[in-house]
């Protein structure tokens, strides 16, 4: 007899067939120069990640991962079709080819990697939960919110992880949740929650929008791992490729010292490393069907991944978030990229 | 015999019982307790009205560009102004943007042709609405003919987005939704039953979940390479949600006209549609104004869940303007302005239709 759990086996065979059937179109790369433009998948709407600007051109950055792929494929970064998906049907786009790339906030987790068909091609930021404090209540740790009352957005995760720190510390806290990020924000501001936790990416979102931002202080304590990174379709494994040493790129310019101001003088340059990712000693592109200067590209129109962090999310954003674990691996942080040769 | 009268001069009533203060005196001070609720109500009114005129008007800010030029203290119109063009068109290319102004200019001046009683040519002035206007928009907007550069759908959006969501809504449904009252009233059993599952199915699911349906299981039940557009996917969507509905309003109309109208003009000899379009349907349309704007309006705001499927109709601008991280924390700003383009159009609406339920004089008046 078919029960509930049966049907739903049934239901997600059938869906993987049909992503199965939708992944077998393989050729991306083909297919992106033929249009002449890469789709990519982006948020609706996420400060410091993808928003349209005053001018309504898409800024963020992972709208800089789309025109890096751009820029390396098609040696244009604005050749960029943005498709704007919300959290449900972000999947079901890529699996059925609307986009190239999903550049959304996605977060690299075991399930979403092995089971959807997808592939995770690198980390654009490290992110993970943390906590707004007003800074009157003199805590500069998360051990010192034993009995807090936390305004939290509502969405499982959050309050899970939230309930499993507290409980793994043997602490205590009283929960007040919230809707929408301005609901959870005036919650804070009116002074019904001491503390007011999210991911630490939309903390800074959630500070500026407080009547006075510098009342409130980050904490620098990181209770869950998020690490958002570009997702691909599985099967294409070129455009898997492309996309992930797009991003490797980037990183690997910044650790250079290459910026896409002094990128033309770096075409001369003496450094071997230099050399090689510019295109001056060597074609790395050949393997995945690019031009020598695909990395050249990347970084004369979109910068090195430092440039585009702190445009974008960083000091150089209202945002003002800290590179912290998000830095170089040689800065104390943990982004690394393999080198190129 | 004469008498010498002294005709007293006519006088206006005393001010008691006239004016404004007789006004005030009869309707908010009749008598004590009327006292005193007018005076609590006059009380709220002071404690609502005031704040908001101080921030919507007095401590508000009006000229600038960035959010810098934003005091706090009241609304920041700054960040509407700034971001007008967007709300208006999406993300439209700036370059491209007289396009739109053609069919916006197109699209007001046919509506107030076809609404405004003393112009002449009606008639061909609605064929050319419903049948030239459309792809001289297709054309214009989407660009690919005559060396217009194509601009893609999922950069329409704004107001722009929501009144073409809206109008072919309107336009798709209305007759979809006659057809469907007339099957669902018919004595053939398959039209019948067609109808009423078609009817009964549309009207039994919401309509976001229509919306996800087009978006997210549609594309996965598609050969791989051919995909329908996002937003065709939701116009058809929008539009046979919306025919359910009208069908019903309709058939309440048909219902309310009497049998013996539909049997005299069997008796004279009319064919069925004769009899629907000249008899029955003209008196049941008449009725039905009401309920046809309901749905209109209903309609119009419904476009707004198309925000769920990515695409940016006004209010989704709006909030994709909010998440723009120079310019957090104006959420009030752009929702009170969503609101009153809103507002706008549904008023506008409304009036009208009041307007030719009076000139059509249904004689159903209560």
């Amino acid at each position: 007899m078919l029960n509930k759990k049966h049907l739903v086996l049934l239901a997600s065979a059938g869906a993987i067939t049909l992503a199965g059937v939708a992944t077998a179109q393989a050729d991306t790369l083909e297919d992106t120069r033929s249009r002449g433009a890469v789709q990519c998948g982006v948020s609706d709407g996420l400060p410091g990640f993808s928003a349209p600007d005053d001018s309504g051109e898409w800024q963020g950055l992972d709208v800089d991962v789309c025109r890096a792929v751009a820029a390396a494929v098609l040696g244009d970064a604005d050749a960029v079709n943005y498709i704007s998906l919300n959290a449900v049907e972000r999947f079901t786009a890529l699996q059925s080819g609307e986009v190239d790339v999903l550049s959304r906030n996605t977060t690299w987790t075991t399930v979403r990697d092995t089971t959807l068909g997808l592939n995770f091609t690198g980390v654009t930021f490290y992110d993970g939960q943390g906590f707004l404090v007003s800074s009157d209540l003199g805590v500069s740790s998360a051990d010192e919110l034993d009995g807090a009352a936390i305004c939290i957005q509502s969405g499982t995760t959050t309050e899970l992880n939230l309930a499993d720190y507290f409980r793994a510390n043997g602490m205590e806290f009283d929960p007040i949740v919230f809707d929408t990020s301005d609901q959870t924000v005036g919650g804070f501001q009116a002074g019904r929650c001491d503390v007011l936790t999210s991911d630490t990416s939309q903390l800074a979102a959630l500070r500026i929008q407080l009547d006075d931002p510098d009342s409130a202080i980050i904490l620098p304590d990181v209770i869950s791992k998020e690490p958002l990174g570009p997702v691909v379709r599985q099967g294409d494994d070129l455009w898997f490729n492309i996309v992930k040493w797009s991003l490797f790129a980037m990183l690997n310019a910044e650790e250079y010292g290459i910026t896409s101001e002094n990128v033309d003088d770096m075409l001369s340059s003496e450094n071997p490393d230099v050399a090689r990712l510019l295109g001056q000693d060597g074609n790395y592109g050949e393997a995945m069907q690019l031009e020598a200067d695909w990395a050249y590209n990347i970084i004369s129109q979109v910068g090195n991944y430092g440039e585009s962090f702190e445009r974008n999310v960083g000091m150089g954003s209202p945002l003002e978030i800290e590179r912290g674990v998000n830095a170089l691996w040689t800065q104390g942080g943990v982004q690394y990229a393999p080198p190129i040769r | 015999m004469i008498h010498n009268q002294t005709v007293i001069e006519q006088r206006p009533a005393p001010s008691s019982a006239i004016g404004p203060l007789a006004w005030l005196r009869t309707n908010l001070f009749s008598d004590p307790i009327n006292t005193i609720f007018t005076l609590i109500g006059l009380y709220v009114l002071y404690l609502l009205v005031v704040p908001t005129v101080q921030w919507a008007f007095i401590n508000a800010d009006w000229v600038g560009t960035t959010r810098e030029d934003c005091s706090r203290e009241g609304a920041c119109w700054v960040f509407v102004n700034a971001r007008f063009t967007q709300f208006i068109y999406g993300l439209y290319p700036r370059a491209e943007i007289w396009r739109a102004n053609i069919v916006f200019a197109g699209f007001f001046t046919l509506i107030a042709w076809l609404a405004i009683p003393r112009l002449p040519f009606k008639r061909w002035v609605a064929v050319f609405a419903l049948v030239g206007f459309p792809v001289v928009a297709y054309v214009l907007l989407h660009g690919g003919y005559f060396d217009l550069p194509r601009v893609p759908t999922h950069r329409w959006g704004g107001l722009m987005l929501t009144l073409l969501l809206a109008t072919v809504g309107m336009v798709g449904a209305l007759p979809i939704g006659i057809v469907l009252a007339l099957g669902r009233r018919s004595n053939m059993p398959i039209v019948k039953s067609f109808c009423v599952v078609f009817i009964e199915f549309w009207r039994g699911v919401p309509l976001i979940t229509v919306l996800f349906m087009a978006s997210v299981m549609l594309p996965l039940f598609m050969p791989s390479g051919i995909s329908v557009d996002r937003l065709v996917r939701a116009l058809i969507g929008l539009t046979l949600f919306q025919s359910a509905y009208m069908a019903e309003v309709i058939r309440g109309g048909l219902q309310a006209i009497p049998k013996g109208q539909e049997e005299a003009a069997a008796a004279l000899g009319m064919t069925y549609w004769k009899r629907m379009g000249l008899i029955v349907l003209p008196q049941a349309l008449k009725m039905m104004i009401p309920g046809i704007v309901n749905t209109f309006i209903s309609l119009f705001k419904d476009t707004t869940l198309v925000m769920i499927i990515g695409l940016f109709d006004l209010l989704g601008i709006v909030q994709a303007a909010l998440a723009d991280s120079r310019w957090l924390g104006f959420s009030l700003e752009g929702y009170v302005f969503a609101a009153f383009m809103f507002w706008i159009f549904c008023f506008s609406m409304s009036r009208y239709s009041q307007y030719l339920e009076r000139k059509l004089n249904t004689g159903h008046k209560r």
